[in-house]
């Protein structure tokens, strides 16, 4: 075989120059990539920053010692420098603004349990029932209808929400069925009302996120479903949900998430009583009611109750940065299977 | 030097796998090395299968009768009519877009469930008409099985997957079911490579096993007919010879229709053989002299490689 080694054989011509020319487009490319690279790490760094004042508000102060007008050096510590985290987590009552002062985030982390999970009780059924109704049942002309339809729950602010539990589920809904049919108590600020509220806040979230990784199940293993004498509930129930059961997981979990994180509505309609309990007539105190209560009242700044809320703060951020770092592991595997 | 073996390689690749190769010589199709390197799996079986299916030993399993076809108002078939025999493999061949898949979709339905199609025109199923309104579809399936060109096996363990069908069909009987599953993969050829792992996942077989499970999957609902798309065009040689003899094997109890763009596997595993071109049945009778004596010009120049 005579394989010609590269030597032997002369190059072609150059008929086209590859030069590099003009030096602007070069700074333009260049200019463009710096200030995407500059959006991209806005955000970093907001997160980043975040953090730190987090940090340095709950766990340890790094700010410079202040000196008042007499010569005074104020006290500057950290929320976890004066309170001990032992007491954070086992202590059952929460009264900073109180003369004995209890700093024990058990009552704030119940009520918003308590709220999550009435809110995950109403969302994460009603929005996956959707969710499958949108990608498997609707003809495109209704799905047109309906996705926006839902999406604009979506858009509607949240103190809307907290206004509609206060003046319509509490007095309509849940007065008539637990008070009057039932002889429960339910008090004007209740954890249910909140939570329905949040509850139907998250459906839309649920809803879309399933719809897209159900969607995405391949058109061919509903054909073979089909195929193999399946009727429309079991490709839907026992073909395409199990295969996109992860990704509906991590839908779940980020919705819930939200549904921690949720702050005006809850503030306004499950009331600031923070106490732990089973009730979910009663009022309750959830952790982020808890800081906007603290944030708009006459909390001293420096003072150990406008600390106590980085540390609440600092609580809520690992509590849902753990379901997003789940969420993201479970679709993390979803994906696995289809590739 | 390292360049000349790879081009050797290619060529034989294209002779191997395109369908572009005058089949009308069985020498020619017989020695290619796909063929030779599996001998030991294709035992005794002739490259173009036994002919004369026509006569009065096989009776029509499916009749198509003048049906026409839209997507829409794209019409993609035009007045086809096919009597399909039973116990017997009908393979339908013809380029790409020419119908032949949609046809074959006609037979079992599936294409009910993509949105703005019709047809005029009967498919009867042992007389009846299986468009009826009185006809329900799930059990027309399962009469009427299907296996695609991609292999689907559902993200459930490899029982499960064969499990499916007799489960929707509401039996619950555990040692029942696991009578089926066995007796299932051992007529689609899987049983020996998979009875000791049942329980894991289908998704971790190869492709060639995994296609088998899908023939398996369709075998556990007990169909008379049973479809198959394409089912070796994603597979290596030596997969695809294996499916091919299952297929050989299953059309003793089954009546197969096969739609392949492979001449080759029409002319090894069919005993009639229809060529669609534009939505419209060209051609139709029985394999080999369809292969060695088409009547139409197209036919022959599809066979021959002169377009397609």
């Amino acid at each position: 075989m005579s394989t010609a080694s590269a030597s032997d054989v002369p190059l072609s011509e150059a008929t086209t120059s590859l030069q590099r020319s003009a030096s602007f487009t070069r700074l333009k490319e260049s200019g463009i990539r710096s200030l995407l690279f500059l959006c991209a790490a806005l955000s970093i760094l907001t997160t980043l920053g975040i953090i730190a004042v987090l940090f340095s508000n709950a766990i340890y102060d790094v700010s410079p010692r202040q000196v008042g007008r007499d010569g005074e050096v104020r006290p500057n510590e950290a929320f976890f420098q004066q309170v001990s985290v032992t007491e954070f987590v086992t202590e059952t009552r929460w009264t900073p603004g109180y003369t004995e002062k209890h700093f024990g985030i058990m009552p704030l982390v119940c009520g918003t349990l308590m709220i999550s999970g009435i809110a995950a009780l109403i969302g994460l059924p009603i929005g996956l029932c959707s969710a499958i109704y949108l990608s498997e049942y609707a003809a495109p002309r209704t799905r047109a209808i309906v996705k926006p339809v839902l999406e604009i729950l979506a858009g509607i602010p949240t103190v809307v929400y907290g206004y509609f539990a206060l003046v319509f589920v509490t007095p309509y809904v849940l007065r008539p069925i637990f008070q009057d049919m039932l002889g429960f108590d339910v008090g004007v600020f209740n954890a249910a009302s909140a939570g329905i509220v949040v509850g139907i806040m998250i459906i839309p979230m649920i809803s879309s996120l399933s719809e897209d990784v159900l969607r995405s199940v391949p058109r061919s293993l509903r054909e073979a479903a089909y195929a193999l004498g399946s009727t429309r509930v079991d490709v839907s129930t026992r073909v395409v949900v199990p295969a996109a059961l992860s990704g509906i997981i991590a839908s779940f979990l980020l919705a819930i998430s939200r549904a921690i994180g949720e702050t005006m509505a809850v503030t306004i309609a499950a009331g600031q009583t923070a106490i732990v309990t089973a009730d979910p007539l009663g009022s309750v105190a959830t952790m982020t009611s808890y800081i906007v209560n603290v944030s708009k009242g006459d909390a001293v700044i420096g003072s150990i109750e406008e600390k106590s809320i980085y540390a609440v703060g600092l609580t809520l951020f690992l509590m849902t940065l753990v379901m997003n770092i789940i969420s993201q592991f479970v679709l993390r595997r979803f994906r696995e299977v289809y590739n | 030097m390292n360049s000349s073996p790879t081009v050797v390689t290619a060529n034989d690749n294209a002779q191997n796998e395109e369908p572009r190769v005058d089949v009308t010589s069985t020498d020619a199709a017989a020695a290619t090395p796909e063929e030779s390197g599996e001998a030991s799996v294709r035992t005794s079986r002739p490259v173009v299968a036994e002919s004369a299916i026509t006569d009065a030993s096989h009776a029509v399993k499916v009749r198509a009768k003048n049906v026409d076809f839209f997507y829409g108002t794209n019409q993609v078939l035009f007045d086809v009519s096919l009597d399909i025999p039973e116990k017997s493999v009908t393979a339908l061949i013809g380029p790409s877009g020419c119908g032949k898949s949609t046809f074959l979709r006609t037979l079992n339905r599936m294409n009910d469930i993509i949105e703005g199609t019709r047809h005029t025109g009967d498919i009867l199923l042992e007389g009846t008409d299986v468009y009826d309104p009185s006809i329900d579809v799930v059990l027309l399936r399962k009469r009427v099985g299907m296996v695609f060109q991609k292999s689907t096996p559902f993200p459930k363990s490899i029982f499960d997957n064969i499990a499916y069908g007799p489960k929707v069909a509401g039996l619950k009987n555990k040692a029942k079911l696991a009578e089926i599953v066995e007796t299932s993969l051992q007529r689609a050829a899987l049983w020996d490579e998979v009875k000791d792992r049942l329980n894991s996942s289908a998704m971790a077989l190869s492709g060639g096993q995994q296609q088998r499970l899908c023939i398996a999957r369709t075998l556990a609902t007990d169909p008379d007919v049973i479809l198959m798309d394409e089912p070796a065009s994603a597979l290596d040689p030596k997969s695809t010879a294996r499916v091919e003899d299952l297929i050989f094997e299953l059309k003793k109890n089954y009546t197969i229709v096969i739609v392949t763009h492979n001449m080759q596997q029409a002319a090894r595993v069919s005993q009639q053989t229809a060529f669609f071109f534009q939505g419209v049945l060209v051609e139709t009778g029985d394999t080999h002299s369809l292969f060695t004596n088409p009547t139409e010009k197209q036919t022959e120049d599809y066979i021959t490689g002169r377009f397609g």
